[in-house]
């Protein structure tokens, strides 16, 4: 029999529900798995006894005859941006180290209530922000994937969602979850040679996830392949009241409804996305997709989303003026870090704990929104970028009558080595310039593995869908994983 | 009535004057949460997750305080937007956990509307027009607590996330006396809508002032704006300190700063808060965990059905419908509780004595304005609890129908209101009762009559002032008990 580990979500939930293994050795395995990962620095908290919990409800449920629900016995890792009750919950940030909430996001709820089990809380860039996981106060997360160069630099995982990214390519989880505002799912799911879905803005609450930018924050699922992707999302899913903006729909059955026929199907190439200068392999991979999808049955026209190349700054006007507004209740009064000086007043204990608290890209960041969102910039920058937003929306809006679903590169590279990029912030920023359109768009975007490149490090595929469309997006997906034959996996250099 | 001006060195100024006033809306629940509103609970006992600003809170707009500020639009007669929004107003301070306050600048639910003020008491009919510039709704901050510790302030929550509704007026008044009429106007509509309670002492309403003043017929002066004044007699003061203070600054030789001032009432000044360089940038912008507030045209028709008559419509029917005067009829509507009581108290009466609410309305309103307050206030061991709507109009009723008399009822009123015994059953066993009886009164008069034959002479000689006194030895060998209207008449009669 295979290796538990090297299971996925499906032949885990079905190899609990049929008695192949129990769902306490299930979440045993993955916990030895955590426990001899330390090196990747994927997890800020392992919860090992909360898999195991979690993991014994199920097998008493299964021996009483219940359901087991969508997700049981599967153990997952949860981004530590995600509330949960009586388990610290950091942003990645020391202005949250040791704070434990008192209540449980909605959507690690969802998972629990589906009869998923925690093994711990995953690293991710603070507060969400970066691209490379390098930003966070507990540390770098490392990539279990090396160049084939013998080098062995320490590759980035991507960000934000890089401890879920390392740990699910790992093999520490089978899935885990992600939040994703400009690229934060996508982009580290490519760097590491694993799939996940940002799903359409309000698909799933935002309710107890620590925000970064409200109107761009998505969660979503990342795990080794699409069906799992599907799986996952549908118990992520959901209206919830407590959300203002969440969509008050009913959760569409996208694992019933996988289908990599593409026949009748069109798939946009948006010509803007191909970039001067753009690396000769990620073109390369975007054409074996091009060519996967006419396989499948589908017809690739060309589209143009003429306003492309105004997102990026766009999106670092919105989200940063979001984050500025959103983290200013971090000021040392209520909870989490408290820094007061002796003899110090409100404002220089404000000062004093922000100051320590905030690492330099979350401040970089709170001080370019809190610029654009000033007097007499506010028109010149943030309304601005409001309508270059409406614009590119509309972009998408125009092509969707060409087109059911576009096909583009997730990132114009591959992942980089740790450090790379830390000191010209812009170099990172530009990483995410294909995620970016979809998240201010509120699109549903995936990123699939589709094959590695000269130095064995994995490439991933980026599928853009209408808006509620997952499933044309998680079709699309299902026919390139099939044809691309990704098998890769890292070696377990570090155990 | 005669304008209001400031005698300056130079010549006589006009104070301009503009109003936002801050009512908290009654609601159980708050703006953005579904924490409680209780007031005077104990400390950070009504907060919730969303209140405190927890990591990953979000709001969700609580329908009933978005209801309560559209039906006081309407009660001012102004514009309803149905598409509105939340910005987020950030600032810093220890009072307001999100760091910001989620408010409407741009985009406000209620749009333009007005009130008709009387600035003179006596004469309501003499009105004039205030404009209102709009109403948004907004969250209140939390209370910090400075008595609690040697060297720490403590923060108090349990106000932050309460609807407010911020009612701006237009900088249409002139005078103290307008800006006290308007804020007693305003919190009249308030109460009657039931959108807010009106309490200025516990600071469920509180105004900014905003005062400047002018040459008569000049441009607008420079502004000033006085926060959080929480009387009206305050406002009033604010208004004559700030107007005076002005012309002084203008009259020798400076200018007025357009700052926010803060007012001391224990001294009736204003001083310095905060100058225009010092004013915080708030970089407002649309709040993104909040959708744009869409009101649906059913929402808008049950907000208009649910208004109460208003006190204007009212306080004409009261006059026109129950003929009492223009000066009972503002009394009884300027304040809920008032009109309450007199219309369950003139519903009872009129049943009780079988005729219609407009044939006794005067002598109820008379009872509730003047009378019954007159012994209440009398009184210090009076119980609330007796003062029910079926012992005042039974009391009514009896001094209606002649059984008692003006002075019956009062000490009627009085044991009702120490003991709570009924009004009929006090009249019967006290002997509170007035006789009516012609026979008996006669032969009393005829008595008096014969005693006193000399005055008797001297009234029927022309000495017409003499009547009084036989009134008052009838009414004296009657122990007070005769019904004075049948003595009179008996007296006429008899002296012919």
């Amino acid at each position: 029999m295979t290796e538990i580990t090297e299971l996925t979500v499906a032949a885990i939930r079905k190899g609990v529900a049929g008695g192949d293994f129990t769902a306490v050795e299930v979440a045993e395995a993955f916990n030895a798995n955590v426990a001899a990962a330390s090196q990747l620095n994927a997890f800020i908290v392992a919860t090992p006894e909360k898999a195991v919990e979690a993991a014994q409800a199920v097998d008493a449920k299964r021996a009483k005859g219940e359901d087991l629900g969508k997700m049981g016995g599967v153990p997952i890792g949860m981004k530590d941006l995600f509330a949960t009750n009586g388990v610290q919950t950091t942003a990645a940030s020391h202005m949250l180290e040791g704070f434990v909430p008192q209540y449980e996001s909605t959507v690690s709820q969802k998972l629990w209530d589906a009869g998923a089990g925690m093994l711990g809380k995953l690293n991710l860039d603070q507060f969400a922000m970066g691209s490379s996981n390098e930003t966070s106060y507990f540390g770098n997360v490392i990539s279990p994937w090396r160049r084939k160069d013998g080098g062995n630099a320490d590759l980035a995982p991507g960000g934000s969602s890089g401890g879920s990214s390392s740990a699910v390519s790992a093999r520490l989880c089978p899935a885990a979850t992600g939040t994703d505002t400009g690229g934060s799912i996508r982009q580290p799911a490519a760097f590491t040679g694993i799939s996940g879905i940002k799903p359409t803005y309000g698909r799933c609450s935002r309710w107890g996830v620590v925000a970064f930018a409200s109107s761009l924050d998505q969660a979503g699922p990342m795990a080794r392949d699409v069906t799992d992707c599907a799986i996952m999302l549908e118990a992520m899913a959901g209206f919830d009241p407590k959300d203002s903006t969440s969509l008050n729909l009913p959760v569409p059955e996208w694992e019933a409804g996988l289908n990599p026929d593409m026949k009748g199907k069109k798939v946009g190439i948006p010509r803007e996305y191909r970039m001067d200068g753009m690396d000769p392999e990620i073109l390369k991979s975007w054409d074996d997709g091009i060519a996967w999808l006419k396989d499948a049955g589908a017809e690739v026209v060309d589209i143009s989303l003429p306003h492309t190349k105004y997102a990026l700054p766009a999106y670092y006007i919105i989200a940063p003026a979001e984050a500025s507004s959103n983290l200013a209740r971090y000021d040392g009064v209520r909870y989490g870090l408290r820094d007061l000086p002796e003899g110090a007043g409100l404002q220089d204990m404000y000062a004093a704990t922000r100051a320590d608290g905030f690492g330099p890209e979350v401040k970089r960041r709170i001080m370019i929104g809190t610029y654009v969102l000033s007097a007499g910039f506010y028109d010149a920058y943030y309304n601005q970028a409001q309508k270059v937003r409406a614009l590119i929306a509309r972009d998408f809006e125009k092509a969707w009558a060409q087109c059911d679903v576009i096909l583009a590169p997730t990132c114009p590279s591959a992942a980089f080595a740790l450090g790379d990029k830390t000191s010209d912030p812009l170099s990172m920023y530009l990483n995410d310039v294909f995620a970016v359109p979809a998240s201010l768009a509120g699109l549903p975007a995936m990123s699939v593995p589709a094959g590695l490149n000269s130095e064995g490090l994995p490439l991933g595929l980026q599928i853009i869908g209408k808006a509620f469309d997952e499933q044309g997006v998680l079709n699309a997906g299902l026919a390139i994983e099939q044809r691309a034959g990704f098998t890769a996996k890292p070696e377990a250099w570090w155990k | 009535m005669s304008e209001y001006r400031i005698q300056g060195a130079t010549g006589e100024w006009e104070v301009v004057i503009g109003l936002e006033v801050h009512a908290q809306v009654t609601s159980q629940a708050k703006l953005f949460s579904g924490a409680a509103t209780a007031f005077g609970a104990e400390p950070n006992t009504q907060v919730s997750l969303v209140d405190a600003a927890m990591p990953g809170m979000l709001p969700v707009p609580n329908r009933e305080c978005i209801r309560q500020a559209v039906r006081t639009g309407m009660a001012i007669d102004a514009q309803i937007n149905k598409w509105s929004r939340f910005d987020r107003k950030n600032y810093f301070y220890a009072d307001l956990p999100q760091g910001y306050q989620i408010s409407q600048l741009y985009h406000p639910l209620v749009g333009e509307g007005y009130l008709d003020i009387a600035p003179d008491d006596k004469d309501p009919e003499n009105t004039k027009r205030i404009g209102v510039e709009r109403i948004h709704v907004e969250q209140d901050a939390g209370k910090l607590m400075h008595d609690q510790h040697p060297t720490m302030s403590y923060v108090d929550l349990n106000r932050s996330g309460v609807a407010l509704m911020e009612i701006v007026s237009k900088p249409d008044m002139r005078s103290p006396a307008e800006a006290g009429a308007y804020v007693r106007k305003l919190r009249s509509i308030l109460r009657y809508v039931g959108s807010c309670d009106g309490n200025m002492e516990e600071g469920s309403m509180r105004a900014d002032v905003n005062v400047s003043v002018r040459k008569p017929g000049d441009e607008f002066g420079t502004r000033t704006e006085t926060k959080n004044v929480n009387s009206v007699r305050f406002v009033m003061q604010v208004i004559e300190y700030e107007a005076n203070r002005q012309v002084d600054v203008i009259e020798n030789g400076g200018t007025v700063d357009q700052e926010t001032r803060l007012f001391d009432p224990d001294t009736g000044t204003t001083r310095t808060m905060r100058s225009k360089e010092d004013a915080h940038d708030y970089r407002y912008f649309p709040d993104p965990d909040l959708l744009p507030l869409e009101l649906d045209d059913a929402f808008i028709a049950e907000c208009r059905d649910s208004l109460p008559e208003l006190p204007d419509a009212k306080r004409h029917r009261y006059e026109n419908g129950l003929g009492l005067t223009a000066y009972n009829a503002n009394q009884l509507t300027a304040d809920v509780d008032v009109y309450q009581r007199f219309e369950a108290i003139l519903a009872a009466t009129a049943e009780k004595v079988g005729k219609a609410e407009k044939d006794v309305a005067t002598q109820v309103a008379n009872w509730v304005l003047s009378v019954a307050p007159g012994v209440k206030n009398a009184l210090d061991d009076a119980d609330e609890g007796n003062d029910t709507t079926a012992a005042n109009a039974a009391i009514i009723a009896l001094s209606a129908a002649g059984t008692v008399s003006g002075g019956q009822a009062k000490e009627i009123y009085e044991i009702v209101l120490k003991t709570g015994r009924e009004p009929d059953e006090i009249a019967e066993t006290e002997g509170l009762k007035q006789t009516s009886d012609t026979g008996a009164i006669e032969a009393v008069v005829d008595e008096v009559l014969a005693n006193n034959a000399d005055k008797v002479e001297e009234y029927r000689g022309g000495k017409d002032k003499l009547f009084g006194f036989f009134v008052g030895q009838t009414m004296k060998a009657m122990k007070g008990k005769g019904n004075p209207a049948i003595v009179n008449e008996i007296l006429k009669a008899k002296l012919g």
